[in-house]
């Protein structure tokens, strides 16, 4: 092909992702973390600050208390989605693919279902479960007896956080199993076969053979989760306003940076304070991605069949 | 014949078309954070404004309250907010007109109408300039539910020791929750809990005026023990109270499930569609105090975009606002948005009246968080809600948070670093 030719198939293709990218995604991105590095006037005017804003941030107890704060919990969210919401989700994927199961579709769209229901409405239903006034949750636990183990798990300091990222957990826990299954489902019946002539029973198939085959999807759910992760905001807010409380212990990096940017009743918006905010959110994502790929995936075997 | 007939028709038509361009020249959008009252604007405010200017045409368009900040600062910023711009009161709006979004409106002929304290939430530093009209206020205090009061023989307190002597009676009784709150939303914890009993405790517009001075300290007796009254409601609240949202508040009490509300007086008209019972008392006296102190918040004022393409026709609507006309609308309309101006109004909603009537009994004020004080980080009004919730929660001592909202404040505050 003349590479003239060649250039122009390549535009044509290419370029409408590149252009809608750069002007939804990489620009707002660029602007996002110039602004960082400037600090806003009461004018409206703008003073560049350099790392001013990052030292403030960092430094200022009044600016780190939240965002350590923030931070700690964004990780406690994270771990809890790692340690609760992955092994359902390979659970459930599991079952799925069992060889023989009926209602196969069933299981599969009502667990996919609050997937892509608004989080809004999750957020709604889920506090009106959990309500100490109108709840169904404190007679379901009252009818096996165990009504003093309830509590307004939403409003208390020390389970806040945990309960909404459960929530979060129960909302999201169909995405890795849907990946999952279909990283199961495209293992070869041979290699299942022959494990079972090598004498494996269906655990001992799934342990040995096909789960290190399905490592690599387990990896791309890990790096999505923590990404989904620490840009998560919306259900929080939805449930427990942009204060995040009690006492901001529903706190992550995206309530705090819409507080910050946006503001909240009295507090007026810091774009430039925001920006900053969002800039290291962006630096904890990237450190977070760059360590799974050097450190994890290049260990990761693949098979191709 | 016939042709000339219909060029006289295509004319008229095009002539029509010009004329409804034209009107629509004349239309004012207005943006507000007021989406309960939507209904009130398009059925009464708006139709009586338009009867009187045939040729200007209003639309209402509110955004969600929570949005409304955030939402608006960016449409002004991008050039696409409506021409009437509804009014936070205080640092918000002021920040607006700095930037020059709101224009001055000294030179209206109604603002004659309103006091300096009305005016004082959209007004400069300095006390010249004034940049949106005062439209409503909004005033604390306890809701109660009449028939319950009847069933258990209960009377209004009107002092503290009988407020929680008429709480003690409700649970014992155990059919109903005694006083309505939840802390799941910090704001009703620090609105309907801190600044609808505090004037009391610190002595209205005295006290307030002092901490902004700087010869007050929110470490005062005055504050701590306003939090160590608070602390003595959580016994009396709904079960699980931690948890409670603000709509749960209002449907325990709308429901009839709940005794003694403790209110906004916005909270009126949500009761009154629930068709509630209702009586009203102002906060009760705290032992030894002899005069009583209200909150009655400055919360909505009207202004103008900068921009808008039709400022005379907004200059006009402005005017209206600030009319008796519009006094009396919004205070029958909207039972429990009190008018700001001086014009004298009469209500038709009793429990509304009960509230505007603790005007004349007793010395108002604003709440002590809204001027100036909230203007550094860390927010003194975000630290109230906070701080507000842990001592209701018991998970906070009234002293320690009296220390947490003063240290937040000398943090910032030169005033209170002296």
């Amino acid at each position: 092909m003349p590479q003239g030719a060649y250039l122009r198939l390549l535009l044509f293709f290419l370029g409408p992702a590149v252009l809608v990218y750069t002007l939804f995604s990489i620009y707002p991105l660029l602007a996002t973390i110039l602004n960082s590095f400037y600090s806003r006037q009461s004018d409206g005017s703008h003073l560049w600050a350099g790392l001013g804003n990052f030292h403030t941030l960092l430094l200022d107890p009044t600016w780190s208390g939240p965002f350590w704060n923030a931070l700690k919990n964004n990780v406690i969210f994270f771990l809890i989605h790692m340690s609760v919401q992955n092994p359902i989700g390979l659970l459930l994927a599991a079952l799925l693919s069992l060889p023989r199961l009926r209602f196969r579709a069933t299981y599969r769209t009502l667990i996919f279902m609050p997937t892509m229901l608004s989080v809004v409405v999750i957020g709604f239903v889920w506090q009106l479960i959990l309500s100490p006034l109108w709840g169904i949750a404190r007679m379901f636990l009252n009818f096996f007896g165990l009504g003093f183990l309830f509590a307004p798990w939403l409003g208390v300091e020390s389970s806040a956080l945990i309960t909404v990222s459960l929530i979060s957990v129960w909302q999201f826990v169909g995405i890795p199993m849907i990946l999952i299954y279909t990283a199961l489902l495209a293992i070869p019946d041979e290699l299942i076969d022959a494990a079972t002539v090598d004498g494996l029973n269906q655990f001992q198939a799934f342990m040995w053979v096909k789960l290190p085959l399905i490592w690599p999807t387990i990896g791309l759910v890990s790096i999505l989760t923590f990404v989904n992760n620490f840009n998560a905001f919306d259900l929080i807010y939805a449930m427990k306003g942009a204060l995040a409380g009690p006492n901001f212990s529903t706190d992550i990096m995206g309530t705090l940076f819409y507080r910050t940017f946006f503001g909240n009743q009295l507090q007026l918006g810091n774009p430039a304070m925001g920006s900053a905010i969002a800039t290291m959110m962006l630096i904890i994502i990237l450190i977070g991605v760059m360590a799974y790929l050097f450190l994890v995936q290049r260990r990761i075997q693949r098979y191709s069949f | 014949m016939l042709i000339k007939g219909l060029k006289a028709l295509l004319l008229g038509a095009a002539a029509a078309i010009a004329l409804s361009g034209a009107a629509s020249a004349g239309t004012l959008t207005i943006e507000s954070w007021r989406n309960d009252d939507a209904q009130i604007w398009k059925d009464k405010i708006i139709p009586a404004f338009e009867k009187a200017h045939p040729d200007i045409k209003i639309e209402f368009t509110p955004t969600a309250p929570k949005e409304y900040n955030a939402a608006l600062n960016a449409k002004l910023e991008g050039g696409t907010a409506g021409d009437i711009i509804t009014c936070r009161p205080f640092d918000a709006s002021l920040e607006l007109f700095n930037k020059g979004f709101l224009v001055p409106l000294n030179d209206l002929s109604t603002m004659g109408n309103f006091s300096d304290v009305a005016r004082s939430a959209w007004t400069t530093d300095d006390g010249k300039t004034t940049f949106c009209v005062p439209m409503a206020s909004v005033i604390h205090g306890f809701i109660y539910n009449k028939d319950i009061f009847k069933e258990l023989g209960l009377t209004e307190p009107r002092t503290e020791e009988e407020f929680f002597a008429v709480l003690e009676k409700i649970k014992a009784n155990g059919a109903y929750v005694p006083l309505v709150l939840g802390t799941n939303d910090q704001w009703e914890a620090a609105t309907m809990g801190f600044q609808n009993i505090g004037p009391n405790y610190w002595k209205g517009e005295e006290g307030r005026k002092a901490l902004i001075a700087g010869t007050g300290r929110l470490t005062d007796p005055a504050y701590v023990s306003t939090f160590a009254t608070l602390a003595k409601w959580a016994p009396y609240l709904g079960d699980g109270f931690k948890a409670q949202t603000y709509p749960d508040s209002q449907n325990l009490f709308g429901l009839g499930k709940g005794a003694i509300y403790a209110a906004g007086s916005w909270d009126i008209s949500t009761f009154r569609a629930q068709k509630v019972n209702m009586g009203a008392f102002k906060p009760p006296l705290p032992a030894g105090a002899a005069e009583c102190y209200i909150s009655d918040h400055t919360d909505i004022g009207i202004g103008m975009n900068a921009k808008t393409k039709n400022p005379g026709d907004a200059k006009v609507f402005l005017e209206w606002i600030g009319s008796e006309e519009f006094a009396n609308i919004l205070g029958n309309e909207l039972p429990g948005f009190f008018p700001l101006s001086n014009a004298k109004v009469t209500l038709s909603d009793d429990v509304a009246q009960t509230f505007v009537n603790w005007r004349a009994e007793c010395k108002s004020t604003i709440r002590n968080s809204y001027q100036i004080l909230s203007r550094g980080t860390p927010n003194l009004e975000n630290e109230m809600w906070n701080v507000s919730a842990q001592v209701i929660n018991g998970a906070m001592t009234p002293d320690a948070a009296a220390r947490q909202l003063q240290d937040g404040l000398a943090k910032w505050y030169a005033p209170q670093q002296k």
